[in-house]
């Protein structure tokens, strides 16, 4: 008998897709149940409260959580959010309901057993909620005590080998896609980047060091399956400088229906037979492509990587060999701005190790936020206010055509007058003698 | 300027404050010691914040800064 009467939330389990009500009521089932005997260090009906609080919200039409004050643990200046019910006498099970966000292993790999004991651990000192992974990437911990914050971090440290996560005004727990290890497409090793810069930078992943929250991700090429271009305030997306490469067989294969289109991913419903004029040519977006006398070309200067053709056939077509990645900045969600995509700043760098030239772009464009910022201003929106040609010269980057999304739509780029002959000084006089008024 | 030096700059400005106001964004503390580049500054307030002179206060999405125990406590965040 479920603790507190939920039919607003009952009829989200109505849908077609699962629920994330009926996982809760499944988990507060099993706390009630109890069947391997855990000595619960929050209340039991933790999350039936939960639930008895997510329906008051939706039934009064506003939240009644509060947030606020928690940080992080001794020494750190983040990966703890506080979280406080305002009914806590209604619902003293969440009272105190902090969320905790825990660093993930870089391409979310786990074994079985870890997340075993990551989920008895929190069953034990949390409410057994997890979000795997929250936004931000971070394998999300919802709902603790005050007093719990530090066992699970010592639990996490030194039997898990797992560290926090980023939140405040920090560096935010980077994320990457899954790269190299299971992926073709991947023109670098976004798993070696991503953790290299996370233990780089840990004094501004876990203490505030700017103006507000600032995220990197790595996408290993142009599908940019972690959205770094939409989530991140910096954004590495994988790339080729030189050509596609075709193999004119598999070519044929395909235009044949030997080889199924999108990796057989569209299976599921007869579609006719591939049409690699209609399903490729037609499509490519700059219009590089042609099809003729049963052979494929591609005009790569032309080409945006925008990755339909390599996707439409995987076997036939595959990303260059001089590979590495591009650097956008600035994108952001809407909260004080608009919502931004990253504009490109490095059209081309090779991702190598140590990563020297990398770092030098990142601490250039942190040198200039963390002077210019404002309060709350993410690096999107002081571009915005600056320019971004105050961007290029903070960060010693020269104008280059790629900056220019076409001509005459983005003009930042202007030429100072040291720059051009005979400055911007003319004489009229002169001037009036050949050109009347 | 001196470490020691700045660390009583800060306390005095925030102590003159808290008054009327207990918590402030990292870039106020820029303010206080202009002479020095913003990254030295963020170090010396999480340096104080270690040795328990600040202390932290987090809506989860920004990070303020305060003198330990002046206003609103994290402790008491669950109270009216």
């Amino acid at each position: 008998m479920a603790k507190h009467e939920t039919p607003l939330l009952d009829q989200l389990e109505s849908g077609p897709w699962p629920s994330f009500v009926s996982d809760l009521k499944q988990e507060a089932e099993s706390r009630a149940k109890n069947e391997k005997n855990m000595e619960y260090q929050i209340p039991v009906d933790a999350v039936d409260d939960l639930l008895g609080v997510l329906e008051l919200s939706y039934k009064h039409g506003r939240t009644h959580w509060k947030h606020g004050g928690i940080v992080g643990v001794f020494g750190y200046g983040g990966g703890v959010i506080g979280r406080y019910c305002d009914q806590p006498e209604m619902f003293p099970g969440v009272a105190h309901f902090h969320t905790m966000r825990v660093n993930q292993p870089a391409g979310k790999f786990y074994t079985t057993e870890y997340l075993n004991n990551l989920c008895d651990l929190w069953e034990f000192r949390g409410s057994g909620i997890t979000n795997m992974h929250g936004s931000t990437g971070d394998i999300i911990l919802i709902g603790t005590e005050t007093r719990q914050l530090e066992e699970v971090f010592y639990e996490l440290t030194h039997t898990y080998n797992q560290d926090l996560g980023g939140s405040g005004s920090n560096l935010r727990t980077p994320a990457d896609c899954i790269g190299q290890a299971r992926c073709e497409y991947a023109c670098y090793d976004t798993q070696a980047i991503c953790h290299e810069l996370t233990q780089e930078y840990q004094d501004e992943l876990h203490r505030p060091a700017f103006p507000y929250k600032f995220k990197f991700k790595f996408d290993g090429c142009p599908n940019c399956c972690v959205a770094s271009i939409a989530r991140s305030d910096m954004s590495y997306i994988g790339t080729w400088r030189d050509e596609i490469r075709i193999d004119a067989e598999a070519v044929k294969g395909y235009v044949g229906g030997e080889i199924p289109s999108n990796a057989g991913a569209h299976s599921g419903r007869d579609w006719g037979p591939f049409d690699i004029q209609k399903e490729v040519i037609d499509l490519c977006p700059t219009g590089c492509m042609i099809y003729e006398n049963d052979e494929l070309k591609i005009n790569n200067k032309e080409c945006t990587r925008c990755m339909h053709c390599i996707n439409v056939m995987p076997r036939a077509l595959r990303i260059g060999n001089d590979r590495g990645c591009s650097i956008l900045v600035g994108a952001k969600a809407p909260i004080l701005d608009g919502a931004q995509m990253g504009s490109l700043l490095v059209p081309f760098i090779k991702v190598e190790e140590p990563y020297d030239e990398i770092k030098e772009v990142i601490e250039n464009v942190w040198d200039w936020w963390m002077e210019e910022g404002k309060n709350r201003e993410r690096l999107g929106e002081l571009i915005k206010r600056q320019g971004f040609q105050k961007l290029l010269e903070m960060t010693n980057i020269k104008a280059v055509p790629q900056h220019v999304q076409e001509p005459r739509s983005n003009p930042y780029i202007f030429w100072r007058e040291d720059e051009v002959e005979g400055g911007w000084e003319r004489d009229v006089v002169e001037y009036r003698k050949h050109h009347q008024r | 300027m001196d470490i020691e030096e700045s660390k009583k700059i800060i306390v005095e400005k925030l102590t003159k404050k808290s008054k009327t106001k207990s918590k402030f964004y990292l870039k106020d503390f820029y303010k206080m010691i202009p002479d020095e580049k913003p990254r030295a500054v963020k170090n010396l307030v999480n340096q104080m914040v270690k040795e328990e002179i600040l202390e932290y206060w987090s809506s989860g999405s920004t990070t303020m800064i305060g003198l330990k125990g002046v206003g609103k406590q994290a402790s008491a965040e669950d109270e009216a």
